[in-house]
């Protein structure tokens, strides 16, 4: 093996190559927490989608998110019944309204999600017959136990069998069971109650003018099948037919290109890079000029241009490997924290760690290749 | 290759080809009004096994003729033959070639600082072919014997002294077997009598190796070792000054 410059020229240098590090790796964490925090916001903001049980889902044209639906006439839902291969429909009303925290008295929005509760139609813990029994009474909800604290207390008052009771709305209520949902950026908290309650609360909104229609298909049903014929039956111009899959699309799309919050966690990552890329050429430029007189004598003595570009690469791709494993661990380490702390699911995937590291490499490729050009003034007739 | 060119040199070789051959040697800095010329008609010979110092003061050209025989900078008129290969007009793959058969020593050592002394020796065998880790590593072990470096081998420049910087520098010119070495003021960072030993050691390992030796300087105390000495003045060269008459033989 031959002297390997580049590394020996990296390492010989201590505290230069402990800043490199240390800046190579808060770049690393600023692209991590942005990639993290907008991953995070897209997920949560499709958990309650996802944990609806059906195949087939109505919408309004106008809803894109379920921060912004629009009511539509249940009538096209209770058509479908009559289409071979549905097995039942299912009616969810979802609206916002003022939540009172029963301990201090302050009020927040909270998601209200109202659905016949003969059936169950969510995959979610705490969803169950028990408490779906329980929101068949009148003013009766459940609570999301992952909401923000400022909604109060209530899933540790509930638990220690203290009644919990609130008002929503102008309507007083009752806490009876906990569930698990978390929060997402529509929602910091959600109860869960039953159709009948749901109207109760929200006493302009009349019944049979839904948000969302679910529908379930018989085990042996070809989903394409039933969506086209679905699609040319009832999708006039007051509702769209989805799949579950489109469904979760559509609410992603609209976080990710209706909102500016896509963006910005693009331009936060964007920073992130940029200020490594700064670091690493800051790095790559000092040493390049530190280094000029013995570049410019290993040219002299016959080494090649080439090679001498070579050593800069070189030193650019060993900073970004050996500063991307502190960056990684210092978020996965964050991760957690945000995650307990913001209550959105924050876990470290392989392919945001890929995406990163790629991201790394190429931020001191392009640091390197700014810095090479300082090795054209490493000529030998210039030096001596 | 003609067949004129592989006989002429064959018969070179065997009068001693010269090692460098300068025939009317202009050389030229800048562009338009401020051009300057440095170098005016410069006629030199260089034979093989030769030690020759080039004398001038500061901003005579000296060095200007040093990097132009080094192939380190293009020759512009005239001829400029460094081992049989022209290199006025030539090309940067030739000059490199040239320049793998020079060793260089420095008025700095320009010793890489991140390298121990025989990695630096080292990275001058590394840029011949076929040549083993193990044999390259034995090789600068062996260089840096011969400058009486031994016990300094696994040292940083750092820790060594100026004239063993400039000693591992010697090593590293001389370990790949140059047919010539060029030196551009070699003592001046020295004190006198570490500048004296260097430049008798240079001179000694040259000898034994046969490589021709071209030293810049104007360091009067070191003049006795060439065997001819040259002199530069406003970009002209006076040839054929005996070195007695300098030192007063």
């Amino acid at each position: 093996m031959k002297t390997p410059l580049s590394w020996l020229q990296l390492t010989h240098e201590k505290v230069r190559l402990l800043v490199a590090i240390a800046g190579i790796c808060f770049a690393d964490f600023l692209m991590f927490m942005q990639l993290g925090f907008r991953d995070a916001l897209f997920d949560s903001a499709v958990i309650l989608n996802e944990a609806i049980d059906g195949e087939i889902f109505l919408l309004s044209p106008q809803s894109d998110a379920l921060i912004a639906m629009k009511s539509f006439s249940s009538r096209p839902l209770y058509a479908a019944l009559g289409v071979e291969g549905v097995k039942s429909v299912t009616p969810i009303y979802l609206d916002f309204a003022i939540w009172k925290n029963p301990v201090n008295r302050k009020t927040r929005s909270i998601l209200v999600l109202g659905f016949n509760p003969s059936k169950n139609i969510f995959n979610l813990p705490g969803i169950n017959e028990e408490n779906l029994a329980k929101i068949k009474l009148q003013d009766v909800v459940i609570f999301d136990e992952l909401s923000r604290p400022e909604f109060g207390p209530i899933p540790e008052l509930f638990q220690a069998g203290k009644t919990v009771k609130t008002e929503v709305g102008d309507r007083a209520v009752e806490v009876q069971g906990l569930f698990s949902l978390g929060t997402s950026f529509a929602a910091d908290s959600n109860i869960f109650t039953s159709d009948l309650n749901f109207l109760r609360i929200f006493p302009q909104r009349e019944k049979g003018i839904i948000d969302i229609g679910v529908i379930k298909l018989a085990p042996d049903a070809d989903l394409e099948a039933v969506l086209n014929t679905l699609r040319e039956k009832i999708a006039a111009g007051d509702v769209i037919v989805l799949s579950k899959e489109e469904y979760i699309e559509r609410e992603k799309k609209y976080w990710q290109n209706g909102t500016a919050i896509g963006f910005i966690f693009a331009l936060g990552t964007g920073m992130g890079f940029v200020v490594g890329t700064v670091i690493v050429y800051q790095i790559l430029y000092t040493d390049v000029a530190d280094h000029l007189p013995e570049y410019a004598t290993l040219k002299a003595m016959g080494y090649t241009n080439n090679y001498l570009l070579g050593v800069v690469f070189q030193e650019a791709i060993i900073l970004a490997l050996i500063g991307f494993i502190p960056g990684f661990a210092l978020s996965v380490f964050f991760y957690l924290n945000a995650a307990s702390a913001t209550g959105l699911p924050m876990i470290m995937t392989v392919s945001r760690a890929g995406t990163v590291l790629i991201l790394t490499v190429g931020m001191c490729a392009i640091s390197g290749s700014v810095a090479v050009g300082k090795l054209r003034a490493a000529d030998p007739a210039d030096i001596f | 290759m003609t067949n004129d060119y592989l006989l002429c040199k064959k018969i070179m070789k065997k009068n001693g080809i010269p090692v460098v051959e300068i025939r009317n040697l202009n050389h030229f800095f800048g562009e338009g009004n401020l051009r300057k010329q440095i170098l005016f008609e410069i006629n030199l010979t260089l034979k093989s096994g030769e030690v020759v110092i080039m004398k001038g003061p500061s901003g005579s050209g000296k060095t200007t003729l040093l990097t132009l025989m080094g192939g380190l900078r293009a020759s512009q008129s005239g001829s400029m033959r460094v081992f049989g290969e022209e290199l006025v007009g030539a090309k940067q793959q030739q000059l490199i070639k040239v320049r793998r058969n020079i060793g260089y020593i420095f008025q700095a050592h320009n010793l890489l600082e991140c390298l121990t002394a025989r990695q630096n020796v080292q990275m001058s065998i590394e840029l011949q072919n076929g040549i083993s880790p193990t044999e390259a590593k034995a090789k600068s072990l062996q260089m840096l014997a011969a400058v009486g470096l031994e016990d300094r081998v696994n040292y940083y420049p750092q820790k060594l002294s100026g004239g063993q910087k400039q000693r591992v520098a010697i090593a590293r010119a001389l370990v790949s077997h140059p047919r010539m070495v060029l030196a551009d003021e070699p003592t001046a960072a020295l004190d006198s009598k570490s500048g004296r030993d260097v430049v008798e050691l240079m001179q000694k390992l040259a000898k034994e190796q046969g490589c021709t030796i071209l030293i810049v300087t104007h360091d009067n105390r070191i003049l006795d070792v060439a065997d001819r000495i040259v002199e530069l003045e406003d970009g002209r060269l006076r040839e054929g000054s005996l070195v007695d008459s300098f030192i007063g033989r």
